[in-house]
């Protein structure tokens, strides 16, 4: 498997949109590294003809109904913290 | 006598035989949060005066006993990941240090149907990410057995309010052991429902394949009584089971006969503190002089549990904390030159640094190119470890094994290496993986004093088997009668 | 060196359902922002997804619609991103399960049929709306759209020339109508359109590299976008430069595909399948129930009216773009069935124009006609059997469409009927000759252009009403001299 490199980290950081200094980013390469030999050990299973589990549940997806139930509620737009009359506000989006 | 020490099946028979008030059961609960919480910093949130009018309410219901739900006029704690409406809700997290959830957890919906009182909202590890309560963004959580360890985590509030009595009983989480745990380190009861049987809308998502709410409480009876309450289909959750809920308290009594325990050979390992397996082993020979048929079994890919976990979890966690962007709720960087600089600031500070490995973990394990090496191949395994418990299950009707390797570690202890900490879920997380319920039982407490846990794993939705097994162990063992003292 | 195009459309459907499709909000346009949002749209903390039934049937029935075939399981996935209109930071889509994969639809361009290859269909929901304002540090989000369900339709590379892809694009559009599934107006964003373009030798079989054309909106507008774009590519390679994988947006003031100015465009959408979701299983009963309430389909209808009334291709391509106007059409023919390719062109050349103008075809349904298709029946009827002109009849559909009456009544309340009583328009022409005998002699001296100006004559002097056929006949007889 891959080592992991700080250059690694910096992608995923900016991926994830999270700004790592100098210190953390180290750590955390320090951790991926650690980390990722941990989970190598998986590498030794023969799993080629397993299926994945992606679903606990092995029921049918349940559908709703197409009708409307929901009605405006200006409760929900009370946690925003910048907000221009009823749009959500952000900083402008640099193309 | 000290209103708060009742277990919720005595506190129900005396509101509703009107030998006490709702609202002296409620204040006496929160004048022991008064004085309890300055050592164990177990509450974020006491909703006092919510919770004596809903007590107020209650009392109208017990007017009519036989209309009223067990739970009527029950003080419970709330894991704080689990949102109530009008009720500061943070997830143990800075990021949610202040919002203020307009609407219910399903799970809520129901306790206060049942006309339960929610006295208030407990610590847990930041997003419910982690096995100690340390990481916290607002302070550790202190394990009321010895002050200076911790309550196991994540659910390590819910965990600290019904060992002393903060609450008569509590909602918590797992995802990898986060009820279970707790429960062991701070001896009381907690269970992880099976996969689907309990509804997960409105709470906050760490890993949406693993997380399950579940009770945490002093005895059995009232882990059944809770569980009775809050499990049940909801059409809001696409992956809640639409099958009937049994009744739990129905078959609590009706003994062990005929039942085979399994005991994995896997869960007894080199590394574990010899008094832990000392006192499993021996709540596993109290199980077969009741007359379960003790019976060995392997479930041979145990080993691999935790890299499948790390890898599964942090996945899925890195996409469901993606919405934590500053936009429409939660905590927003104070000044930012542009979007992209707004939301790394703001995740930046409003994440705590284990929250941000999970995601970054989660985010490699997804990027391009490593896909297949890593989240597929978790999940193959993840369908191993499945077939080995249904395998087992052939021959076995619960699976007994110990919560953990050690009792309660000290605060600080392990928090240098998460790899560390990690390993404290290496008996819980398989359960989770697995989908299946599973149950901790006070079995004993080491030379120090502090707690052990005995687990039961059981078969899909086969809650009640679990529970009348709990039952009839605890029924001839006085641990879980035990308090600590502060 | 010869090059060919190599096109291929990924195309966005907005579904006509009345909620959302994992969410009870509803779908209305025209909002104020942000009205039409609940916690599970907002992606607000704890909240999940349940999937809107109609949101399936509508994807089965563009599935059917177009031969492909539907898989038993399909499987929602995760699309990873960061953008302010998409709450959650992910879109739920699909990725490897489609619901459908490997249909067609036929295309006619000019004299060519032609089969294009859909490689997939999946279902994903929309996300909101930001709003830039090149003035302020700021910009504005409104998430009513955000959770409105879409249709993702992938095509084959099987695209050779804009003009195909006009023509499939149309042909799309069309079968979404029929089914009723979406509108289908790409002005107000109901259908988008995203074009990849690449362009290679001819005869060579390896795909050049391809750009990703976005912000095309109207039918015209891909059109334009591709062909620019094609000369590009071509221009580029010939003077030695490497096409360079990336997005352009058509700039539709200055019509040309601009480079993208951001810098990092490595997609990484960390697909990995929707945990909150179970997957999706269709049995063969719901797909056999969907074929059997199919509707007869565009290119069925138009080979059908090409054959049963003899109309052209062209102009059966025209009446079958959208069912209410084929079935318009078809109502009007029953009303008077002797002359199809007449009422082909009233409806084509009056009807269809007036709903453009007024823009009353945004719909999936039209629901306010100009007039009854039986009284352009009547109309056509009427020119038919000599009642009235052609020129007449223009100026009675008018007074058909702002009244609402009859033809039959209009021309009686105005005597608008033709004239072809022979008495009554020799009356006029002898009065018309009479009144210009210089150009009467200049005629008959071999001035033959003449005809023109008598016969406007006498139209005027009959108010436009006089039988032209006849008309003719009578005036040259009266100007041939015995």
């Amino acid at each position: 498997m891959a080592q992991v490199t700080k250059e690694d980290v910096l992608r995923v950081a900016r991926l994830a949109r999270l700004t790592l200094d100098e210190q953390d980013a180290e750590a955390m390469t320090a951790h991926f590294t650690k980390v990722l030999a941990y989970i190598e050990k998986l590498t030794v299973l023969p799993t080629d003809d397993i299926e994945p589990a992606t679903h606990a549940v092995t029921v049918a997806a349940p559908l709703r109904a197409d009708c409307v139930t929901n009605a405006p509620d200006p409760a929900l737009l009370q946690t925003a913290l910048a907000k221009d009359d009823t749009f959500f506000k952000v900083p402008k989006i640099i193309e | 006598m000290d209103l708060s020490q009742l277990t919720i099946s005595e506190a129900s028979q005396l509101l509703r035989r009107r030998e006490i008030r709702a609202r002296e059961l409620t204040q006496s609960v929160l004048a022991r949060i008064e004085t309890s919480d300055p050592l164990l910093h177990t509450y974020l949130t006491v909703c006092a005066e919510e919770a004596l009018a809903q007590a107020a309410a209650a009392e109208q219901h017990l007017q009519t006993p036989e209309t009223a739900s067990p739970l009527c006029g029950v003080p419970i704690a709330i894991k704080d990941v689990i949102l109530t409406k009008g009720v500061r809700s943070t997830a143990g997290s800075r990021m949610l240090a202040d919002f203020v959830p307009p609407y219910d957890a399903t799970v809520i919906q129901r306790l206060k149907d049942a006309g339960a009182i929610i006295i208030g909202k407990v610590n847990c590890d930041e997003f419910a990410m982690g096995s100690s309560t340390e990481n916290s963004a607002f302070f550790p959580s202190r394990n009321p057995w010895d002050l200076t360890r911790v309550p196991g985590g994540s659910s390590g509030g819910s965990a600290t309010a019904v060992a002393a009595d903060q609450s008569l009983a509590s909602l918590g989480t797992d995802t990898g052991g986060s009820i279970r745990l707790p429960a062991a380190f701070c001896g009381v009861t907690g269970l992880k429902p099976t996969y689907g049987r309990v509804s997960r809308y409105g709470v906050v998502a760490y890993a949406s394949s693993l997380d399950q709410v579940g009770p945490v409480t002093k005895d059995v009876r009232d882990c059944a009584l809770l569980l009775q309450t809050i499990a049940g289909h909801d059409p809001k959750d696409s992956t809640s089971v639409n099958l009937p809920v049994p009744d739990y308290q129905a078959t609590l009594t009706h003994g062990v006969q005929g039942l085979r325990v399994g005991v994995p050979k896997e869960y007894f390992v080199e590394g574990m503190q010899p008094e832990v397996e000392e006192a499993v082993r021996t709540g596993i020979a109290a199980l077969t002089a009741l007359g379960v048929a003790p019976v060995s079994i392997s479930l041979p890919h145990t080993e691999y549990a935790v890299a499948a976990y790390y890898i599964i979890a942090t996945a899925e966690a890195s996409s469901n904390l993606a919405r934590y962007d500053g936009v429409r709720y939660g905590h927003r960087a104070a000044q930012s030159d542009g979007l992209v600089a707004m939301y790394e600031q703001t995740r930046a500070e409003g994440f705590g640094s284990e929250v941000k490995r999970r995601i970054l973990l989660g985010t490699y394990v997804l990027s391009a190119g490593y896909y297949d090496a890593y989240y597929l191949k978790a999940q193959k395994v993840r369908t191993l470890i499945r077939q080995d418990f249904l395998q087992a299950f052939q021959e076995c009707d619960v699976i007994a094994t110990p919560v953990a390797p050690t009792t309660a570690f000290a605060i600080g202890e392990r928090t240098t290496d998460p790899l560390t900490m990690y390993l404290s879920d290496i008996f819980t997380i398989a359960v989770n993986l697995a989908g299946l319920p599973g149950l901790s039982v006070p079995c004993g407490f080491d030379h120090q004093g502090l707690p052990i846990g005995l687990q039961l794993i059981g078969k899909p939705f086969d809650e009640a088997t679990l529970l009348r097994t709990a039952y009839s162990y605890e029924h001839c063992t006085t641990w879980h009668k035990r308090k600590p003292t502060l | 060196m010869e090059y060919e195009a190599v096109i291929g459309l990924e195309v966005h459907a907005q579904l006509l359902t009345e909620s959302k499709i994992f969410c009870g909000c509803s779908t209305k346009f025209g909002a104020p922002p942000n009205h039409h949002t609940c916690p599970v749209c907002l992606g607000m903390p704890g909240v999940l997804p349940v999937l809107n039934q109609r949101v399936v049937e509508f994807a089965l029935r563009a599935a059917v619609a177009t031969q492909c075939r539907v898989a038993s399981h399909s499987r929602w996935a995760r699309k990873n991103y960061f953008y302010p209109d998409l709450p959650k930071g992910y879109q739920i889509s699909m990725y490897e399960l489609p619901i459908a994969q490997h249909g067609h639809i036929d295309i006619t361009v000019g004299e060519q049929q032609k089969r294009i290859g859909l490689t997939r269909i999946h279902m994903e929901e929309d996300a909101g709306k930001s709003i830039h304002d090149p003035q302020s540090e700021t910009s504005l989000v409104d998430l009513n759209r955000a959770g409105v369900p879409l249709l993702e339709i992938v095509s084959e590379p099987d695209l050779r020339s804009p003009e195909e892809a006009g023509a499939y694009l149309r042909s799309l559009r069309a079968i979404l109508q029929y089914v009723e599934v979406c509108n289908g107006n790409m002005e107000e964003g109901s259908l988008r359109c995203d074009a990849n373009v690449s362009i290679r030798p001819r005869g060579s079989s390896p795909f050049g590299t391809k750009v990703e054309i976005k912000n095309m909106n109207s039918f015209r507008a891909v059109e334009k976008a591709i062909h620019f774009e094609i000369q590009r590519q071509r221009a580029a390679l010939k003077s030695g430069e490497h096409i360079v994988q990336e997005t352009r947006l058509w700039d539709a003031d200055r019509e040309v595909t601009r480079s993208m100015r951001s810098k990092e465009h490595a997609h990484d959408y960390r697909y990995f399948p929707d945990p909150d979701l179970l997957p999706l299983v269709i049995a063969d009963e719901w797909i056999d129930r969907i074929t059997a309430t199919l509707p007869e389909l565009p290119p069925a209808r138009r080979d059908r009216l090409v054959r049963d009334y003899g109309l052209p291709v062209y102009d059966a391509e025209v009446l079958t773009a959208r069912k209410d106007v084929a079935e318009y059409y078809e109502a009007a023919v029953r009303a008077y069935p002797a002359a199809p390719k007449a009422i082909s062109n009233w409806v084509m050349d009056s009807v269809l124009r007036l709903l453009k103008d007024e823009k009353l075809d945004t719909a999936l349904t039209i629901t306010a006609w100009p007039c009854p298709p039986e009284h352009l029946g009547a109309l056509v009827r009427l020119i038919q059997e000599g009642s009235i002109s052609g020129t007449i009849a223009k100026n009675v559909f008018a007074e058909m469409c702002a009244s609402g009456k009859t033809p039959a009544t209009i021309i009686a309340e105005q005597g608008l009927s033709q004239v072809s009583d022979e008495g009554a328009l020799t009356g006029l022409i002898v009065q018309v000759l009479a009144a210009h005998p210089e150009k009467v002699a200049e005629y008959r001296a071999g001035r033959d252009k003449l005809m023109g100006f008598f016969v406007g004559q006498v139209m005027k002097a009959s108010e436009g009403k006089a039988n032209p056929q006849l008309l003719n006949a009578l005036l040259k007889q009266h100007l041939t001299p015995e």
